[in-house]
């Protein structure tokens, strides 16, 4: 067991990294827009804009907070807090590398490994639509209320293909701590591939990646905050560091889920073919396990930037059907094979 | 009509909710309003309201004189302000019974197809922004910038552009189009190339749009369609072919239709009609450049306009539709009457018989594919 110290130490460290990460990912979404587009971005503040959100973050902590006349003060302002609290704190289970010695003791680049850390994720991430639902229906504003329905229903239906994806990979790692299911895929699957999940899960990573999009909010499936067809969507009336926090909260769960793909379907932090384990030294393993993680993370992070600027939007009714009559029924034929081919195989 | 600026959430009419879309809301193009009533996602009844753009263009015109008022024409569709001015001339040359010179006619037609072409970008664009298709918006907006910038060599004006005088041109068209051309040629291409690739065949957009808000040809004709969203429906009709003006009889193009009237349709119509758009200004850049150096590029006209009295109604394929002008003159300096025929404001009646039923992500859809332009709607 790990001191109080190093896990207060590895939490505010997991609080920080995150942080980071998400205000750098509007830095890269823009930068990224930008090049997807053919045109700048913002690129005045330091070297290629990169102080463009510590300017963004300035101005949003600085503006007037605005709270409309007929809104419901308390539901206003919980919702930010309800829709962000709980992206920051579904990273806990997740880890961010291996493990890493130093001074003789072993901590492993994680904030809990919770033995349920898949249960924890899908109730805490069913968590943020209260968020959405309560902010929109708070800020007593129809286009409001209509993104927060919408949200609504679009993060109930996606939210049972998701866990069902993630269930048939609960199934074929035998357990429910993510930490151990990046175990499991080491080494060489059939002979020659790596022993990733995306190989024996190739359909589960696909139906994972589709709900997460949902789960996100992001383009296919941002209709919750459709900005031509409901103007801003359930944030309409929210502006100042409450529209910050929501922003905000995008981008950590879009980190999140980026992380929970890449731990569940991606090898986590092994290399494939490689056990960086045996020729590095104990410190650089934990570094390097952490860097491995991270660039494989990167990669989804800007995979979600990339289909944004890419493909239009969904219906609302198109949105519902992939959900419910193509996503829940595949879902549950992988699941079926799943089980069928972890009861032969075991 | 059903309005309820600051009600409840819920409406006391039944269970329907009433959403009040616009004048001000990032899909309404200029200042368009639409009070839909909504049966959750369906909207029940759609109730535009016209007029937040007026500005009393008809009326202006009577108290300025005939050249005067050409600025004003700018601002109709503020797209294509050259289809308007040349429109707006071509009536009053008609009262005055002036043919103008081949070479000016050449110079209208090309400059009036860059306006086509620039129109239909800001159309395509725009309809993959209301589906959330943002990029293809900025490839062909680019392009577009290119066209202004030929715009802008002609007389320094890149939105308004007030191209042209009663009688003929002021100016030629300016030297450097010739090595602008090709490259500005190649660079339409490759945008609508690129958009094309990004949403035609795209699944998703495909679902957004074909079979959405269908119309058929009857009902189209019967509403006084005209331009790209009656072609959608399968009318082949194009003023450029059925009254030819100008040379436009001798060039070689095609009219792009279509076949449901769909959103999809309108996408499409508009694509290709760039590409006819490209192919009409070659010809007619080609036959410009036989002509004479110091062929004349303006008729005889008087200083101060002063056409007989009588009536006209003149009308040009503009890229929205049938644009036409009425004029009566009582003979003095200024028009007695003028009154414009814009091609939205026939195409925006259909519009609450076009999206009743459906939901509302398709009115949106719809409202930017018919391409309705507050400008000349309201005048």
């Amino acid at each position: 067991m790990e001191g109080w110290g190093i896990i207060i130490i590895k939490i505010v460290f997991i609080w920080t990294w995150t942080l980071l990460i998400a205000t750098l990912m509007t830095w890269i979404e823009r930068r990224g827009a930008g090049l997807i587009q053919d045109r700048l971005g913002p690129n005045r503040a330091g070297p290629f804009g990169i102080f463009q959100p510590l300017a963004d973050g300035i101005k949003l902590f600085t503006k007037e907070d605005i709270v409309p006349e007929k809104a419901h003060k308390i539901l206003f302002a919980l919702g930010p807090i309800l829709f962000a609290l709980p992206a920051f704190s579904a990273y806990a289970v997740v880890p961010f590398g291996d493990k890493i010695v130093l001074g003789g003791k072993e901590i492993i680049l994680q904030v809990a490994d919770v033995s349920v850390g898949f249960l924890y994720i899908v109730a805490i991430g069913s968590m943020s639509v209260y968020g959405i639902v309560l902010g929109g229906w708070g800020s007593n504003n129809k286009y409001s209320i209509l993104g927060g329905l919408r949200s609504t229903a679009q993060l109930i239906s996606y939210e049972v293909p998701w866990g069902l994806a993630l269930l048939a990979a609960v199934l074929l790692y035998g357990t429910f701590s993510l930490r151990d299911m990046a175990f499991a895929q080491q080494g060489v699957f059939l002979g020659f591939l790596p022993n990733w999940g995306i190989f024996k899960q190739p359909l589960g990573f696909i139906l994972f990646m589709v709900a997460a999009y949902a789960e996100a909010n992001r383009v296919p499936f941002d209709l919750p905050e459709a900005e031509s067809e409901i103007v801003a969507g359930y944030h309409t009336e929210y502006g100042s560091m409450r529209l910050g926090l929501y922003l905000f909260g995008e981008y950590v769960n879009i980190y999140t889920l980026s992380a929970l793909i890449v731990t569940l379907y991606f090898g986590a932090w092994n290399l494939p073919y490689v056990d960086m384990s045996k020729f590095l030294g104990p410190v650089a393993y934990g570094l390097a396990s952490f860097l491995v993680f991270f660039l494989k993370v990167a990669f989804f992070l800007w995979l979600f930037v990339w289909v944004r600027w890419t493909v239009p939007r969904f219906r609302y009714d198109q949105v519902m059907g992939l959900g419910w009559k193509s996503l829940i029924p595949l879902a549950l034929i992988n699941l079926f094979i799943t089980a069928l081919f972890v009861q032969f195989t075991a | 009509m059903v309005q309820e600026p600051n009600g409840p959430v819920v409406s006391g009419s039944g269970d329907y909710v009433t959403i009040n879309i616009g004048p001000s809301h990032p899909a309404m193009h200029g200042t368009l309003r639409v009070i839909a009533q909504t049966d959750g996602e369906t909207v029940i009844k759609a109730d535009p309201e016209i007029g937040y753009l007026h500005r009393g263009v008809e009326k202006l015109g009577e108290n300025l004189t005939y050249h005067q008022f050409i600025p004003i024409t700018d601002r109709l569709n503020y797209c294509s302000a050259i289809a308007n001015n040349v429109s707006y001339e071509r009536a009053v040359e008609k009262l005055m019974g002036i043919e103008i010179p081949v070479k000016a006619q050449l110079v209208r037609v090309i400059m009036m197809e860059l306006a086509r072409i620039a129109d239909h970008q800001v159309c395509v664009g725009i309809l993959g922004v209301d589906l959330g298709a943002f990029t293809p918006f900025f490839y062909q907006i680019i392009q577009r910038e290119e066209i202004y910038e030929v715009f802008e060599w002609y007389n320094g004006a890149r939105l308004t552009n007030t191209f042209g005088r009663i009688g003929g041109l002021d100016a030629d068209l300016p030297e450097k189009f010739a090595e602008k051309w090709p490259g500005l040629k190649d660079g339409i291409r490759k945008a609508n190339d690129e958009t094309d690739k990004l949403l035609t065949h795209n699944r998703i957009w495909m679902d957004r749009t074909i079979g959405v808000n269908p119309f058929s040809p009857e009902d189209a004709l019967s509403w006084g369609f005209t331009g790209p969203c009656l072609r959608a429906c399968g009318v082949k009709r194009d003023m450029r072919k059925n009254e030819p003006y100008y040379l436009y009889d001798q060039f070689d193009f095609d009219v792009p239709t279509g076949k449901n009237g769909d959103v999809f349709d309108r996408y499409m119509v508009r694509l290709k009609e760039m590409e006819e758009s490209i192919k009409i200004i070659d010809q007619a850049y080609r036959m410009y450049l036989e002509m004479p150096e110091d062929a004349p590029l303006k008729a005889k006209v008087p200083k101060i306009i002063k056409p007989p009295a009588g009536e006209v109604y003149s009308a040009i394929e503009s890229p929205n539709g049938e644009l036409g002008f009425f004029i009566k003159s009582d003979g003095s300096d200024k028009p007695y009457r003028i009154k414009i025929r814009p091609p939205c404001y026939m195409i925006y009646q259909a519009f609450p018989e076009m999206v009743e039923g459906e939901m509302i992500a398709d009115l949106i859809a719809c409202l930017s594919s018919l391409n309705i332009i507050a400008g000349e709607l309201d005048r």
